[in-house]
């Protein structure tokens, strides 16, 4: 299902059941030397059980940081949330003692990151690392947690399982070291996954094997999965609704097979425009002019606006709210009706 | 375009590069090798681009290097204009690298940060002072800058003053800085955001044209590859898997190791999701250091038989398809090649 909440006041949509995550309104800054950055600057969404919501952006547009808040895992200083609620279950988690948000991280809300290799630690063996989740969090003991592991690495599918348990991350290639990251995050049956760029370090044909067990994961345990990636292809592959981030914005959101078939956003549009596709092969590629912006100075009015060929006066100074462009659509553009009819 | 009145600008004939595993510190014995390069064979010509596909580890970026001699090849060679580039030294060397030049992955870190960007664009002339006199230096620097699509008044900035795309443009003009007729592009848009990429490659061709270059390129993103190249090879663990033309591989590839990697691809377009067929590959990639008998792609392939484990697929036009007029017929390195229709990633 689609709910899609039109900033912090709109009521959640009818006789729907509440999502499992909800963001609302999150600002999120960085104090450096050189200014504030202000890295997401007002993001709503939200996911359902089961549901895949893909984030999809360039880098600097805020949608790893949004991941990081949600897990709270934000270097604060010099990250500083100055407004917003993430709803969990329907508790604000940014409200929580840090206590109440460890029970939650990894046993309710898990998150797999794009660099497995730097993400286990090269001097325990996987296997510990793996029980470590149930000591910490179940109280295991090590040889109930070590069996605990070997049954999650079976279940990711690493062959031999029993036998490599003790082996050391850089035993293991790429596309294995993501799939123990896989196992790490399923190990408690969390609700919700967070998948930042999962596969990007991978190449296509482990990718596809990686792609495949997560949505096969996914259905079994009826989670909610956020996945946070630049990659058009993976999104029309496994997402059912995506919100595309712009300079710490929302400026589009809606179910995966409308955005392909007519975006709302001129610059969903011009992403989209940009692959390489069959029928223009030998022309020249449509290209997004400029460059994104630098977060110390975002662009008054629409962020966009130094890009976009449909930019008028309105667009340098009013900021766009995100205008229901259709059922479960949103798009922040003042010009969205004369994007999607065109 | 590769015509065949035409003589390749670059002949690779049977190029191996072979790195030696070695055991103990002061008698250092040689135990094995990783056989990054493994008899690869193929013909750049003139005006033309040659893409370069495979996956991390099958050896396409330490081709790179043995085509600028940065690397020495185990055996092999490299003709340039007919000229073995693999044998020079010196001088020679010096004169036919003049000629063909590089751009890198990465452009964070292939470019000085301690250097001025007119340096080094204008570095190359240092090496060779007869293509620039030295007054003509800082003008043909800012004409460099103006080709590539930068401001010809950011002479004097440095590296962290630019964005991911501007520092690959600045890459670019370095690599032409020399006139040079062939480029290899070593992944060169990979590590830019998707929007530049675009930009990225509409300049390359726009050069392209502009200065009757001849491009290796070499990327893992197969959509952009089509985009750009003439002719297509895939490469598996050290070896050439398959080559022809951009419709030939992407339309009629005959190797299940293309097929599989071009269904792989994640397609964007949601509709295409329920309707195409995937081959999923179990495993991983075999280490180059100890890669499987006969053909390398047997331990992941669906169709491997005795045969394949025993002898080595040799690339050429299999024999099913010899003598006829299709598509399908170009050089492809299995025993039991055969067309298999898979919804295509570009």
């Amino acid at each position: 299902m689609t709910v899609i909440s039109e900033g912090a006041t709109a009521a959640p949509q009818a006789a729907q059941t509440a999502p499992l995550l909800e963001v609302r309104d999150l600002h999120v800054e960085f104090h450096t030397r050189d200014g504030v950055a202000k890295a997401v600057n007002g993001v709503n969404y939200s996911v359902q059980a089961g549901e895949t919501l893909a984030v999809l952006g360039e880098s600097g547009s805020g949608k790893s940081v949004t991941a990081q808040a949600i897990m709270g895992i934000l270097d604060m200083p010099p990250g500083r949330i100055p407004q917003g609620q993430i709803l969990f279950q329907g508790q604000d988690m940014l409200a929580m003692s840090g206590e109440q948000r460890r029970k939650i991280r990894g046993r309710k809300i898990a998150m797999i990151f794009q660099d497995a290799l730097s993400s286990l630690n090269p001097v325990l063996s996987v296997g510990y690392q793996l029980g470590e989740m149930f000591r910490v969090h179940q109280g295991l003991s090590r040889k109930a947690a070590k069996a605990k592991a070997i049954e999650l690495m079976d279940r990711v599918r690493i062959p031999a399982a029993a036998e490599r348990v003790n082996d050391y991350p850089h035993q293991f290639s790429g596309g294995m070291r993501q799939r123990i990251m896989i196992a790490m995050a399923l190990a408690l049956e969390p609700d919700l996954i967070i998948a930042d760029e999962p596969t990007t370090a991978l190449d296509v044909t482990v990718q596809a094997q990686v792609m495949d067990l997560l949505a096969e994961l996914q259905r079994e345990y009826n989670m909610g999965l956020i996945l946070i990636t630049h990659d058009l292809g993976v999104v029309a592959d496994v997402a059912d609704k995506i919100a595309v981030m712009y300079a710490g914005r929302i400026v589009e959101t809606a179910p995966v097979h409308q955005i392909y078939a007519a975006p709302a956003h001129p610059y969903t549009k011009g992403l989209l425009q940009s692959i390489p596709r069959l029928d223009r092969k030998g022309q020249e590629l449509y290209a997004i002019k400029g460059l994104p912006p630098n977060l110390l100075h975002i662009p008054s009015g629409c962020a966009f606006n130094p890009r976009c060929p449909m930019a008028q006066d309105i667009c340098r100074t009013e900021v766009p709210v995100l205008h229901t462009a259709g059922p479960g659509r949103g798009s922040a553009c003042h010009f969205w009706k004369e994007t999607l009819g065109e | 375009m590769s015509d065949s009145t035409l003589e390749p600008i670059l002949s690779v004939r049977n190029l191996v590069k072979h790195f030696p595993l070695t055991q103990g510190i002061l008698f250092k014995k040689q135990i094995g090798a990783v056989k990054a390069v493994d008899g690869i064979s193929f013909d750049l010509y003139p005006g033309e681009t040659l893409g370069i596909v495979g996956e991390s580890g099958c050896g396409k970026s330490t081709v790179a290097k043995l085509l600028m001699n940065l690397e020495q090849a185990t055996s092999g060679e490299v003709f340039y204009k007919g000229q073995d580039i693999t044998r020079l030294s010196g001088r020679a060397l010096k004169a036919v690298r003049r000629n063909i030049q590089m751009v890198f992955q990465d452009p964070y870190t292939s470019l000085n940060p301690r250097m001025t960007v007119g340096d080094i664009i204008g570095e190359p002339f240092d090496i060779h002072p007869e293509v620039a006199p030295k007054g003509d230096r800082r003008k043909r620097v800012q004409e460099l800058l103006d080709v590539v699509g930068l401001n010809p008044e950011y002479l004097n900035r440095y590296p962290h003053q630019f964005s991911g795309g501007q520092r690959q443009r600045i890459g670019i003009a370095r690599g032409l800085a020399l006139n040079p007729e062939v480029i290899i592009c070593d992944e060169p848009v990979s590590a830019l955001d998707v929007s530049v990429q675009a930009q990225v490659v509409n300049l390359m061709e726009k050069l392209q044209d502009e200065f009757g270059l001849s491009y290796i390129f070499i990327a893992h993103d197969l959509s952009i590859v089509r985009h750009i190249s003439d002719r297509v090879g895939v490469m598996y663990l050290g070896k050439m898997a398959e080559i022809g033309t951009d419709a030939e591989i992407y339309d009629h590839p005959t190797h299940p190791y293309t097929q599989a990697l071009l269904s792989a691809v994640p397609v964007p377009d949601p509709e295409a999701r329920e309707h195409r067929e995937r081959i999923i590959l179990t495993g991983d990639v075999p280490s180059p250091a100890n890669p499987p008998s006969g053909c390398r792609f047997r331990t992941r392939c669906w169709k491997a038989q005795e045969r394949c484990s025993q002898e080595v697929p040799l690339l050429a036009v299999p024999s099913v398809f010899a003598g006829q007029d299709t598509p399908a017929a170009h050089e492809s390195a299995c025993h039991f090649a055969a067309e298999k229709d898979v919804v295509h990633a570009a």
